[in-house]
């Protein structure tokens, strides 16, 4: 609180009637642990992270400076590339393609219908599913030997060989389940903001002549761009920290960014400074699509008002 | 949410439409629902039978012999009680802190209430993985590696956003009038929090307690880090280890995925609209 105080001193009168009186200091002390333990917990260790990655610390304290020696050596490792070309293929496509099917889930069942519940049921129990639960129930569908789509899709000639032992069709595999597990849950998200569009614009609309795709690209669209701003965001950088489906549905076979930091960290003593380096650039990347995301969807926006 | 029908009703559509409807309904319910029914089916099937083929898995007598072999291991039954005590403690301690925090941003008036609101929702897009490393380096320090703590304080972290963003929508929906007639009464903001609104809000609270609790019961990252002792694993550590402790028995690996799934699709099932409408109120408000 020392800072406070001395703020306090620079800019009496503004801060007087933010602090100054009990009920305004209640508000803020029921909102700072919440806060402090967000900070303590996530943001402190993130800066501790970019402090390890630039030293040659291992698992047991800190080591010396060493400047940027741990991204290099990250940037050589082919592990490394393998994890980041895994995560991105696996991003785009698991996330277009849950956004289009989603939002054509949502258009449909966006009406008076029986049996909404059952379709409620439908779209949450995939989504309560724990990841790893449900990697270990696909993989026990994809095995060759006993598995329903491993031995029909077999059968059918689509694969030649075992499907949880090919990288490629394994990142097919993981892209699939995701698309099962989160895209009723993106429909669901997207169905909540088409029900908020009033009706009248829609009748409206078709007064004036417009049909349906005219209603869709003018209509439908732009009054969703903020709830798909934050399905596909909160989407796209969930994709991008992909960890428990690849570890478990691929078996610690196929790399992503986060199983390159895991292996990192935990497993292997000698790559652990590299695992800082490689948490660090998932953090700043991250951090960079949130961004171009806001930025990209706020200037359209900007535009069109 | 859930009674809000739509505008567009089903006036004015042809049969075939109409079927065409219900044919893709069908459709996405079974493909939603297919892995979870078949996996069950393969949890009640005796070995010899799954390795047939799929169509004698689908037509063989169900035997409970694969849920015997789960529950007799004790390394299982040790799991589900490690889970539930980390699940547990996680939600007790997310709603503590959370409910605080979201009523005063709900209903009290203060300057840096965006600012904070958007740190808080900057946690739900973290990278877990980032902090692994620096957080084992903290926690060995001070002793609670290998423990459920280590599993509890990051659960806690990412869950906070998820209790706090859903309880600030249910806190906007009571009446502001009631806490102004307890004030008017003499109760402080604190009495007017704790005897008008956490009682008022209890369906709410509910609600929010029920997806902490999944959110913190399907956590995977932290206790595959920061456990290694067969004491001490949650269930989804647990579990996918089935595949080298069972090796070819498939059927169990199938019972062990379903007894930890069953609550959680009943929790779910029996509070469905709640849980779609406090969903979804973050992403359509915000």
């Amino acid at each position: 609180m020392t800072s406070a105080t001395r703020e306090k001193k620079r800019r009496g009168g503004w801060f007087k009637e933010e602090f100054g009186t009990p009920e305004r200091r209640l508000a803020y002390y029921m909102v700072l642990p919440a806060i402090i333990i967000i900070v303590a917990i996530a943001f402190f260790p993130i800066l501790y992270s970019v402090l390890l990655s630039v030293t040659d610390s291992t698992i047991i304290g800190l080591g010396s400076f060493v400047g940027a020696e741990n991204y290099v050596e990250m940037f050589a490792n082919p592990d490394f590339w393998e994890g980041l070309k895994n995560t991105v293929i696996f991003t785009v496509a698991s996330v277009a393609l849950e956004f289009i099917i989603g939002l054509g889930v949502a258009l449909a069942i966006n009406r008076a219908f029986r049996g909404r519940g059952l379709v409620r049921a439908a779209v949450l129990v995939p989504w309560a599913f724990p990841t790893v639960i449900s990697a270990v129930m696909w993989r026990l569908m994809f095995q060759d030997e006993i598995g329903i789509i491993g031995e029909t899709a077999n059968a059918i000639g689509l694969v030649s060989e075992p499907i949880l032992s090919d990288t490629t069709l394994l990142l097919i595999a993981c892209i699939l389940v995701d698309v099962w597990k989160t895209m009723p849950f993106m429909a669901l998200l997207l169905l909540a903001g088409l029900q908020t569009i009033p009706g009248e614009v829609y009748e409206a609309a078709r007064v004036d002549g417009a049909n349906v795709t005219q209603r869709f690209f003018r209509i439908t669209l732009p009054l969703l761009k903020g709830t798909i701003l934050v399905a596909v965001l909160f989407r796209t950088l969930d994709a991008y920290r992909v960890y428990d489906l690849f570890w478990v549905l691929s078996s610690e076979q196929l790399e992503s960014l986060s199983t390159f930091v895991f292996k990192s960290v935990r497993i292997s003593q000698l790559l652990f400074a590299q695992g800082n380096a490689a948490s660090v650039f998932i953090f700043v990347t991250a951090f960079l699509i949130a961004l171009i995301f806001i930025k990209l969807f706020g200037m359209q926006t900007g535009t069109e008002e | 949410m859930a009674s809000a029908t739509t505008t567009k009703g089903a006036t004015g559509r042809s049969p075939l439409n109409m079927i065409l409807f219900y044919v893709f309904l069908v459709t996405f319910v079974l493909v939603s629902m297919f892995p979870l029914l078949w996996v069950f089916r393969m949890s009640i099937t005796i070995k010899a039978e799954l390795l047939e083929s799929p169509a004698v898995t689908a037509t063989a007598s169900p035997v409970a012999d694969n849920y015997g072999t789960v529950f007799g291991n004790p390394d299982f039954i040790q799991a589900l009680v490690n889970s539930m005590i980390v699940a547990g403690t996680t939600t007790v301690i997310c709603l503590f802190f959370g409910s605080i925090c979201a009523y005063s941003i709900a209903r009290l008036r203060f300057l840096f209430k965006s600012p904070i609101m958007t740190l808080i929702l900057a946690i739900s897009f973290f990278p877990q993985v980032a902090i692994i490393a620096p957080l084992f380096i903290q926690f060995t320090a001070v002793g609670i590696i290998n423990t459920y703590w280590a599993m509890i304080i990051p659960d806690v972290v990412f869950a906070l956003p998820l209790t706090i963003w859903i309880l600030v929508a249910f806190f906007r929906e009571l009446p502001a009038d009631l806490e102004e007639a307890a004030k008017v009464d003499g109760a402080t903001t604190l009495q007017a929090f704790r005897k008008v609104i956490v009682p008022l809000a209890a369906p709410g609270v509910f609600t929010t307690a029920i997806l902490t609790f999944i959110h913190a019961w399907n956590e995977f990252l932290f206790a595959n880090t920061f456990i290694f002792d067969a004491a001490h694993y949650p269930v989804t550590v647990v579990i996918p280890n089935f595949a080298t402790v069972y090796t070819t028995d498939y059927g169990a690996q199938a019972a062990g995925a379903v007894v930890v799934t069953i609550p959680l699709v009943i929790l779910v099932l029996i509070f469905q609209r709640r849980i779609v409408s406090g969903l979804t109120a973050g992403a359509v408000k915000g």
